[in-house]
Parts: C-alpha cells; sequence; structure tokens
C-alpha cells in the first residue's frame, strides 16, 4: 500500500507544471522531518531542512567539516581553557525582526543545557559551568573543564541560536537568523522556504529566491521524479544501484561523497552470549566487509573497523584488527562453547541498507554455523522503544548520523550495554584534550579498544551520493553533519 | 477432459512438482551469495556451473533456484490458508443454511463486514499484532477466504435442503447436523472444490503481495514477492529479476484459474462457462 502511494507520488512529482523558474529549487529528501526545531529533536532530517538555510550559529562547519564565525565574529580562550570570550555581530535580526544580541545567545545555550532540555546532543552544553552576557556584543562562556570540541559543537543544528520570544513555537513556525523562512509546511509533502528581503547579510544573500524540500521515501519515485523534473536535487539518492545510471547522463551531475553515517550492527553485550567478548569477536571475523559494501551497496561505501567515519579527526585505519576470516571465526565460537554455532535474532528497520546488510550479515553467519533471524522492526517508533529504550534486543542494525559521535559508548545506559572503563577515560580525555594532537591521540585510543572488544560490528560508512540536474551548482558533496546548506546554491546563467 | 482442464492441471502439477523438487535438489542452493557474481543476466558466461542459467541478483544468488524455492514457500502458504479459511467458510455456510432465521443474517452480515475489508488491510492489521511471517499471511488470507466459502456453502446448502431427499431424512427424524454432513455436503463438494482451486489462486497473489511489503515469510526464506520488491530498483539494469518471479506468480496464477474453470465445466450441470 505504501509503495502504491509513493508511485502515485512520482507520478504527481513528475507533472509538467513543476518546472521551476531558475531561482527555484526542489530538492528531495528521504525523510520528513518531525518538527522544525533541531535544538529539540534528535531526528537529523530536521537539521537537513533547517540548519544554515532557517538557522544560523554562533559559528557553523563548512563543507569541509571546519569550523567557521557566523553570528560570532571571533572568540578567545582563556589560557585555562576554561572561558571562551566571542564577540557577536552586530545589526543581525531574527526572521521577526527580534534583534540578535548576547542576551539571545546567553538565552539559548541556557535553554539548552537547563533541566528541561530536550535538546539531542544535552551532553554537549553540560560541561558548560555559566553564560554571561556582558554587554549586547559580548557572550562569555564558563566551562566546568576545558572541552577541546566545544567550538565544533557550537557548530552543529543542535547549538543554533533561537529568540526568546519565539523559541517555544519554533517546532512548528520556525524563526531563525537564516537567509531563508519557512513559508508553508505541507505535512506529509514539502517544507516551502522564500528567502528572507530583511536578512542581515544583504551582501552574502543566496541566490535563489525561494527552495522546496520535498518528502519521498522510496528511492526509484525519487529517480522518476528527477528525470521528469519534479526534483532538481535528491542529495542522498537511497538506493546506490540507480546512481551509475545517473553518472552516465549528461543532464545530471552525481557526486559520489563521504558522510558520516556509519552502518554498525549493535549487540546487547549486556546479556549472553554477546557478553563474551569472543563471541563478538567471532561473528565481527565472519562478516566480509567489502564484500558486504559490493552487495549493499554497490560498491559504493568505505569498511571501517570502529565507530569513527573517515572524515572524523584522527581517523585510524582498523578494518585489519579483526578482519575476514570464516576459520578463525569458528574456532572462536567453539573456544567461547558455542562449538556448534549459535541462534539469535537481529531488529532490522526498514531502511534499504538495513535489510539488505541484514541478509549480507544472516548469510555471512550461516557460513561459521550462526542461524541469525531477521526480525523486522519499524524505524523509528518500534526501534526508539524496543532497542533504545528497552534494550530488548540481541542484535540490530543501524546508521549512527552524527559525526565523532564515538562517546555514546561511555554512556552508561546506552543500548550497546558496553562498560570498558578504559574507553570511558580515553574519551573523557579526549573531550578534555587541551589541543588537537592530544585530542585526536586520544581519540585514536577510543577507536582502537572498539576495534578490539566490537561492541558493535562495524561494517561500512555510507556514501552521500548526491545527484542534480547539471546546471545547478553549490550543494555539498560531502556530509560533514547531516544538512541541505542552499546559502550557496544558484543555477548556471 | 477438456483443454482448460488439462492447461490446469499440468500448470499446477508442474508448480507442485517444481515446488517438492526445490525441498530436495535447485542448481544453487538458493540462500549461497555469489558477491563476485552479482547481477548477471541469464544465461551469461563464466559462472560457475549451475549459477544464474535465469540470471543473478544483487547478492549473486541463483534467480532460477529461488524462484524454485519461492514456489514451496508459496504452497505453503497458498494451500494452509485455503484449506482453513476453506473449511470454516464451509461449516459457517451450512451451519447458516441449516440455522436459516437470524444465524443466517448475522452471519451473512458479518461477512459482508469482512469482505468490506480489504485482505492486503487485514494482514497489515495482523502483521501489527502478529508480526510478520508466515503464519501472518495464512492467517489473513485465511479470514478473508471464511466469507467467500461461507456464501459459496450456504448458497449451496439452501438449494439442497429444499430437495425431497431431505425432506426424507428429515422425516426419518436425522438431525440439522447429520443432515448437513451427511446429506448436503456431498452434494455441494464439487462446487467447493472449484472455488479452492480458484482460490488457489487468488492465495498464491496475495501471498506474494504480503512479502511485497514485507509481511511474508521472513529472509533467508526465498519469496515471490521479496523477490519482486527487492527488483523494483534494479528494473532498468537487471530486469530479469522482476520478470522472472513475476512469471512465475502469472503462471501460477494462471494454472489454478484454469483449474478452477476446467473443474467447474465438469462439474456444474447447467453446461460449460461460456
Amino acid at each position: 500500500m505504501a509503495r502504491r502511494a509513493v508511485v502515485l507520488a512520482a507520478l504527481l512529482l513528475a507533472s509538467p507544471a513543476a518546472a521551476s523558474p531558475r531561482t527555484s529549487a526542489v530538492i528531495g529528501m528521504s525523510v520528513e522531518p518531525t518538527g522544525l526545531d533541531p535544538t529539540v529533536a534528535a531526528p537529523v532530517a530536521i537539521g537537513q531542512v533547517t540548519w544554515q538555510n532557517v538557522y544560523q550559529g554562533l559559528v557553523r562547519l563548512d563543507r569541509r567539516g571546519a569550523v567557521q564565525p557566523q553570528l560570532a565574529t571571533g572568540w578567545t580562550v582563556s589560557p585555562d581553557g576554561l572561558a571562551y570570550t566571542f564577540s557577536l555581530r552586530t545589526g543581525v535580526r531574527f526572521h521577526d525582526g527580534e534583534v540578535f544580541d548576547a542576551a539571545s545567545a546567553k538565552f539559548t545555550l541556557d535553554r539548552a543545557r537547563g533541566p528541561a532540555s530536550t535538546n539531542p546532543q544535552k551532553q554537549f552544553f553540560s560541561v558548560i559551568d555559566a553564560v554571561e552576557a556582558p554587554d549586547p556584543a559580548t557572550l562569555v562562556v564558563r566551562l566546568k573543564q576545558p572541552s577541546a570540541n566545544l567550538l565544533y559543537w557550537l557548530g552543529w543544528p543542535a547549538s543554533v541560536m533561537l529568540a526568546p520570544n519565539s523559541a517555544d513555537a519554533d517546532r512548528t513556525d520556525p524563526v531563525g537568523t537564516g537567509p531563508f523562512k519557512v513559508a508553508r509546511w505541507v505535512k506529509g509533502d514539502r517544507v516551502e522556504l522564500v528567502r528572507d528581503p530583511g536578512y542581515w547579510d544583504a551582501a552574502h544573500a543566496p541566490a535563489l529566491e525561494a527552495a522546496t524540500f520535498r518528502f519521498v521515501g522510496d528511492a526509484q519515485a525519487q529517480a522518476t521524479a528527477l528525470r521528469a523534473g519534479g526534483l532538481d536535487a535528491v542529495p542522498e539518492l537511497s538506493a546506490p544501484e540507480l546512481f551509475a545510471d545517473f553518472k552516465a547522463d549528461p543532464r545530471f551531475e552525481a557526486v559520489a561523497g563521504d558522510t558520516e553515517l556509519k552502518v554498525v550492527a549493535g549487540m546487547n553485550g549486556a546479556k549472553p552470549p554477546f557478553d563474551d567478548v569472543r563471541v563478538r569477536r567471532a561473528l565481527m571475523m565472519a562478516v566480509d566487509r567489502r564484500a558486504l559494501v559490493d552487495a549493499v551497496s554497490s560498491g559504493f561505501g568505505t569498511p571501517i573497523g570502529s565507530h569513527y567515519a573517515p572524515d572524523d579527526p584522527g581517523f585510524l585505519d582498523l578494518t585489519g584488527a579483526l578482519p575476514y576470516d570464516p576459520a578463525k571465526a569458528r574456532a572462536l565460537l567453539a573456544e567461547a562453547s558455542h562449538p556448534d554455532g549459535l541462534s539469535f535474532a537481529i531488529r532490522v528497520p526498514q531502511m534499504g541498507y538495513a535489510t539488505r546488510s541484514a541478509e549480507i550479515l544472516q548469510a555471512m553467519f550461516a557460513d561459521v554455523g550462526v542461524t541469525m533471524t531477521i526480525l523486522p522492526t519499524e524505524f523509528p517508533a518500534a526501534w526508539i522503544a524496543d532497542v533504545f529504550k528497552k534494550h530488548d534486543f540481541d542484535m540490530t542494525i543501524v546508521a549512527h548520523a552524527e559525526p565523532l559521535d564515538i562517546a555514546i559508548y561511555a554512556r552508561p545506559d546506552y543500548y550497546f550495554g558496553f562498560r570498558n572503563s578504559a574507553f570511558d577515560a580515553a574519551v573523557a580525555a579526549a573531550e578534555r584534550a587541551p589541543d588537537p594532537a592530544a585530542r585526536n591521540a586520544a581519540y585514536g585510543t577510543a577507536q582502537r579498544i572498539l576495534a578490539a572488544d566490537v561492541p558493535a560490528l562495524y561494517l561500512y560508512a555510507i556514501p552521500k551520493l548526491g545527484v542534480w540536474t547539471a546546471g545547478l551548482r553549490g550543494l555539498w558533496t560531502d556530509e560533514p553533519i547531516p544538512s541541505n546548506d542552499l546559502t550557496e546554491v544558484r543555477w548556471d546563467e | 477432459m477438456n483443454r482448460r482442464l488439462a492447461i490446469g492441471l499440468a500448470v499446477t502439477g508442474a508448480l507442485v512438482a517444481v515446488a517438492l523438487l526445490s525441498l530436495a535438489w535447485t542448481p544453487e542452493p538458493p540462500t549461497r551469495l555469489h558477491i563476485p557474481f552479482k547481477l548477471r543476466p541469464p544465461l551469461a558466461g563464466g559462472l560457475p556451473a549451475g549459477l544464474g542459467l535465469l540470471g543473478t541478483d544483487n547478492f549473486g544468488r541463483d534467480v532460477l533456484s529461488m524462484t524454485m524455492a519461492g514456489a514451496w514457500t508459496s504452497l505453503l502458504v497458498a494451500l494452509p490458508s485455503v484449506a482453513l479459511g476453506g473449511a470454516a467458510g464451509t461449516a459457517l455456510g451450512l451451519a447458516a443454511a441449516a440455522r436459516g432465521g437470524w444465524f443466517d443474517a448475522a452471519a451473512m452480515r458479518a461477512c459482508d463486514v469482512v469482505f468490506a475489508v480489504p485482505p492486503i488491510l487485514s494482514a497489515l492489521l495482523l502483521g501489527t499484532l502478529l508480526g510478520p511471517g508466515r503464519g501472518t499471511a495464512v492467517a489473513a488470507i485465511a479470514l478473508f477466504l471464511v466469507p467467500v466459502f461461507a456464501r459459496v456453502a450456504r448458497g449451496g446448502a439452501r438449494r439442497v435442503w429444499t430437495a425431497d431427499y431431505v425432506l426424507a431424512a428429515r422425516a426419518m427424524g436425522r438431525g440439522a447436523f447429520g443432515i448437513a454432513w451427511r446429506n448436503v455436503l456431498p452434494n455441494i463438494a464439487g462446487l467447493l472444490v472449484v472455488q479452492a482451486s480458484i482460490q488457489l489462486g487468488l492465495a498464491v497473489l496475495t501471498e506474494a503481495g504480503l512479502g511485497y511489503i514485507g509481511l511474508g515469510a521472513p529472509p533467508p526464506t526465498p519469496s515471490w514477492g521479496r523477490m519482486l520488491a527487492d527488483a523494483q530498483t534494479f528494473l532498468g539494469p537487471a530486469p530479469w529479476l522482476a520478470i522472472v518471479p513475476g512469471a512465475a506468480v502469472a503462471l501460477a496464477v494462471l494454472g489454478f484459474n484454469m483449474l478452477g474453470d476446467g473443474l467447474r465445466d465438469r462439474v456444474d450441470r447447467r453446461g460449460p462457462a461460456p
């Protein structure tokens, strides 16, 4: 039924009436956001619509993932690393005319770290001891301990600046300082943005006057709509097998870039048999990651050896730590007193990469005598309830979208049920590190621990398979953070 | 034997034979991956012997072997669901005809209610309650078939109930249950068999539909419906992935329908269908 609806949607999208004037663009996304305020809910689709387009932060991440000034023009850090003093831009107004100043910045940070906060990255702000606004153009953030990642975190969608008057309504009626305003949200179909004529940075106003995000869940329908002109771009095509056709078609640009999405098969380390590291290692050694990427994703994607994407700072290629070796896997299972193999179930969300990877894992495990049953689990609702909250699972598979999120393994109640004090210490050291070199070294230790202990099977980093109509310029080709920054997008003359 | 019956018997016989054969032998194990040989078209050279007679899929599995094994999966859902739904529906129809009155009316209105809900929708509901799998598919299809058989059985039974031999049986003091079992059922058995073979075709189709939307037997069990769903994004580069299981479904449905039509020609004394 759902698929039929999707096909219908594709036909509607394909109607010639959608042919756009060249100052607007229609962007296709697979998943509709659940709200439009990235500071109160986790789904990455929220930031993919609003970040940089509608909302801006004190700082931003550029298309390479580097921190750049935005609403803060500069900052100084005290020698002990405990006080950050930001100089704020003046003359910035929110869409509703409210002025952005140190008071709104203090409000935003206090709201994100307050007791009632539902910010999806609340832990980012837990290092903040106090936020002060000595004058409208100066913001002082005092920390409990040094934090090497603070500026990076402040560039995330979860850290965007909101106005005190409108913040509570941002879920449905977003008000930010960005170059676009939300004109209309047609639930189940699209979000329409229009350029804000009063945008504070007129010199850098975007070329697009309007942009529409359309939500098309089915990859085939996305491809059909692209060809028919109903969509101008699909920044993340969800079916890699359709990508090659677009690459060969001169009417389209098709660019394979990097993302931070790590496909990992998490195991419930709190219960047998996964509390035995030998079992986890055996399962990891039963997996031929390269072959898996070939089969699941037409060869697009980078095998990974720990919970770390190739673009994260201090990345180590640890795929050799537990390489594909079925004989060794069998031996390890026998040593862990499962000489006749074992049986368990995997909870699999409906996304294509997950169902396909699960089928491949099932076949690879069968080769070492392990029987894995596939339990389809609807994502996000059922998955969040059963796996994430109740920890009622043996194994699951999901792509972790956030960049540099290795610290989730240090959270005591996280779904992997992984406890390792050396790992916790490494992550704490990385986050407290005074400089990038020390931070990367500590993250290296953390990566090695995960690669050896495998609380989850580390499979591959999903590529960003972007497809757009030839002549559309300025979309990001890599994805250092889940986003669709439209501020530099324009059509060729 | 008429032509329809002959074709129907041949096609369904072949289907059952292939399904049984797949239990003992397929060219390749249907779930074995050959990732280096993925997406090869039918009869492509350079593959290991036995692999890829009808092409390989995106994981390098043998399409012919999967389709053969899918026949068994399909029958394993279609046969029990028609048996269950048929038995329950026939019992309900016989009882409605025997009791008449308010029971008849209530049973037939209940059938209308079940009829009003498309089988896929009731399967979605059951899938949510029971979780996807073979049992869900059987239950969903059987549920849908109950009113189909109830109506056929009731219609036939009401005609039989007016016959003189039934009157005679009643005069001899035989109870309603006994009459329904000994006198009515044998006389409507032909109708039911015709209905069963037609509904088998529908059950095969519905099983494929459920597999397509992810409510059939879970992987690795090969299923025509899931093969079709997986083939969707490969229609351009690898059309055989959709054509082979699609043709299998079409043939199976055709076979059961021909069989049903042919049987009706023999059973129905009013002469062959136009």
